[in-house]
């Protein structure tokens, strides 16, 4: 079986175009061995959550608690940040706070030249992604090998996770097998113990190997300066423990005030994101081991990269809550169709069409919040309780009617004259009949309704409906009004 | 219990299936309410207000506000609809008087099988309908006002009437407003995800209670040439 991955045909929101997603949506719809993968994959982790979160009677409670812990850090991000570096400084971290992606990816590179390292390994972390550290590495020919299977699949293909936590989602076991037999060589399979055997024989050599190792975050705790990662494959675990230098790139908001508030983040993220009560590893570092063992030298790269200004907006600062479960992905119908490539961005989905605009700009990335239903599905599952659909409503007012300092960036002037006619027209019971009558006579002139472009994007899949020929009001009480 | 009931017919009700407000009429009617519609209504303004044209829908939801709020109770063959008229108050937010009138215009404005249900505590319409009925639980119904068991409660009271479990009764049908036709084969394909477990052999109708959703399901069956009808709520209640 083959599959064309959709990432080569696929154009990125960094060449942008307004059709970009709508194009993008098109191309992976004709790819049924790709739709065929993602609903297989999302159906079974929407089951597995739905099992694992239907044992824990405190579900509702804990959301809130989340929720709750969110917010309060995030409205003092710039304290518990200090807290958290300061702690993180007294256990022998190093600390450095990167502006920008540029900024974040020059000091890892620069960690790395000093030291001379050629040879890094890296475990999953989106932080990395956004900030597009592998490419920034491959300049001074020092590209980190990715250890996670999924990321590992999806860099010997040469393309990008389309997921936040499933990276290959979009991957059948027969495609990952021919991938395979192509760049390592094996002898044809698709059976995944065969596949990871492979895996892991290729991926023990560079931990051996590595000089340092590249990691992300998920909980950076303030109290303690202690970082939380978690995984399933003890990936994370050797990246962070066998290379004598360890980097860390932790977003600003990853960071939670005390340790005890992992109680509640621990039950949420694992049963959220895969349907695990645990995931099988939890790695807690604060620093470097004084006694010698693991890495002699940690590292962490605080990441802003617009994230501070999100802070500051108090309407869309819950977006900063995101703890990357993935969960919103997997119960969207939007990303179940059409998976993750098509959004354009590092984070698809949901949590992508509210983040990636305000990461990127809306000039690069406004199509994102139109692309939804508004179904809530998402909100229904966020352990954090980020209302998506409403901050979907606020960045396409934004994105439209513009902000104090910044324009509009879509909806352009015949769009904004014919909302202001409709707005005219319901704003009162004359009007409004006399807006009907009128459609009910351009509906009857059949080139007219035929071209209108709404109406023709309609037809090409649904019969359209006829206004009714008498409406309603006409006929109430014997068409007295 | 007898109640006064102004009538939101809906702006796609009013104008595409007056046979679907007639309906709704006659259930209110034979629950015992006394009906009126005010023909100064027009719509709740959410075409607009999910397209980030919220000034625009500030216009209709203050004329909305100002035709509805001397009703005692509204009622709306729509989730969608009625909760849109639930975030008035949010769309206000910035107005302190237009948020206070909303909120009490929000507060009394109900869905029809929410409205039948919890306000009426009634289920049994005297309806009768031979007929395999299957649900589509619209997103904004079920999701943003709680509206589940009632549909269900009331179809299940109709004399010859078998309602037929649908595994994809939850998921959105794509319709979304302007992302169905923004995105026509993104919506048909999530539509048609939805669609991929109804069995013709076993249901002969697909109901729910938003008009909208109604018209991208019966748009679609149509165009397939499927045997199963769309049908609103309403019109089975209705059916005698």
């Amino acid at each position: 079986m083959h599959l064309q991955p959709a990432s080569v045909i696929l154009r990125s929101v960094d060449q942008p175009g307004p059709e970009t997603f709508a194009e993008n949506a098109r191309a992976a719809l004709r790819d049924t061995t790709l739709t065929g993968a993602l609903r297989r994959a999302t159906d079974t982790f929407a089951e597995r959550r739905a099992g694992a979160i239907g044992q824990v009677p405190e579900w509702e409670a804990l959301r809130t608690q989340a929720a709750a812990i969110k917010a309060h850090t995030l409205a003092r991000l710039d304290h518990y940040l200090e807290q958290f570096a300061t702690n993180a400084e007294r256990a022998g971290v190093v600390v450095h706070w990167a502006t920008d992606a540029a900024e974040a990816c020059a000091i890892v590179r620069r960690l790395a030249a000093d030291r001379g390292a050629r040879r890094l390994v890296k475990s999953k972390s989106m932080a990395t992604e956004e900030i597009h550290l592998n490419a920034a590495l491959a300049k001074d020919g020092a590209e980190p090998v990715e250890t996670d299977l999924g990321e590992w699949i999806i860099q010997l293909a040469g393309e990008t996770p389309s997921h936040i936590i499933v990276p290959a989602i979009h991957k059948t076991k027969e495609a990952i097998g021919e991938l395979f037999v192509d760049k390592l060589g094996i002898p044809p399979s698709s059976e995944p113990a065969v596949l990871a055997e492979h895996a892991r024989q290729r991926l023990r050599a560079h931990f051996a190997d590595a000089d340092m190792g590249i990691s992300g975050v998920n909980f950076g705790i303030a109290a303690t300066g202690t970082i939380l990662i978690l995984e399933n494959e003890g990936n994370a675990r050797m990246t962070t423990t066998l290379p004598r230098v360890h980097v860390a790139v932790m977003g600003i908001e990853k960071v939670i005030p005390r340790f005890a508030d992992l109680d509640v983040f621990l039950k949420l993220l694992p049963r959220s994101g895969t349907g695990q009560h645990i995931t099988t590893y939890q790695s807690l570092l604060t620093g470097p081991d004084p006694r010698g063992q693991g890495p002699s030298e940690m590292h962490i790269v605080l990441l802003d990269n617009g994230r501070s200004r999100i802070a500051a907006d108090e309407v869309m600062r819950q977006t900063l809550a995101c703890i990357r479960c993935g969960a919103c992905l997997n119960a969207c119908p939007v990303y179940q169709s059409i998976g993750g490539h098509a959004y354009g961005s590092v984070y698809p989905g949901p949590i992508g069409a509210i983040l990636t605009p305000q990461l990127s700009g809306m000039h690069s990335a406004g199509t994102l919040p139109f692309a939804s239903s508004l179904c809530g599905a998402c909100k229904d599952v966020c352990p954090v309780k980020i209302d998506i659909p409403s901050l979907l409503l606020e960045l396409r007012q934004r994105a439209v009617e513009g902000t104090p300092g910044h324009p509009a960036t879509r909806g352009g002037f015949v769009d904004r004259m014919v909302w202001r006619l409709w707005a005219f027209c319901m704003r009162g019971p004359r009007r409004f009949r006399v807006a009907m009558a009128l459609a009910r006579l351009g509906e009857k002139l059949p080139l007219l309704g035929r071209l209108a472009g709404p109406m023709r994007a309609w037809a090409s899949t649904r019969e359209l409906p006829k206004l009714a020929q008498r409406s309603f009001r006409s006929t109430w009480r014997g068409g007295t009004s | 219990m007898s109640r006064k009931v102004a009538l939101f017919a809906t702006c796609l009700g009013d104008q595409l299936w007056p046979e679907v407000v007639q309906a709704t009429v006659a259930v209110l009617e034979r629950a015992g309410c006394s009906v009126s519609f005010d023909p100064a209504q027009t719509c709740c303004g959410q075409p607009a207000f999910n397209s980030g044209f919220q000034s625009d829908a500030r216009t209709v939801a203050r004329h909305f506000v100002q035709v509805f709020e001397n009703a005692e109770a509204i009622v709306a063959p729509s989730g969608s609809c009625v909760a849109m008229v639930h975030r008035y108050p949010e769309l206000f937010r910035d107005e302190p008087a237009w948020r206070a009138r909303s909120e009490v215009v929000a507060h009394k404005t109900f869905e029809l099988s929410a409205f039948l249900v919890r306000e009426l505590r009634v289920t049994d319409v005297g309806a009768r309908m031979a007929a395999r009925v299957a649900w589509h639980d619209a997103c904004h119904g079920l999701r943003e006002l709680g509206v589940h068991d009632e549909p269900r409660a009331l179809l299940r009271a109709v004399q010859g009437l078998e309602l037929v479990d649908l595994r994809t009764g939850e998921a959105c049908c794509g319709f979304g407003g302007t992302f169905s036709v923004k995105f026509p084969e993104l919506s048909t394909a999530m539509l048609d995800h939805k669609l991929s477990a109804l069995d013709p052999q076993r249901v002969d109708v697909l109901s729910a209670v938003d008009s909208s959703c109604l018209m991208q399901i019966r748009g679609r069956l149509q165009r397939q040439g499927s045997r199963v009808r769309a049908m609103h709520l309403a019109e089975i209640l209705a059916s005698r």
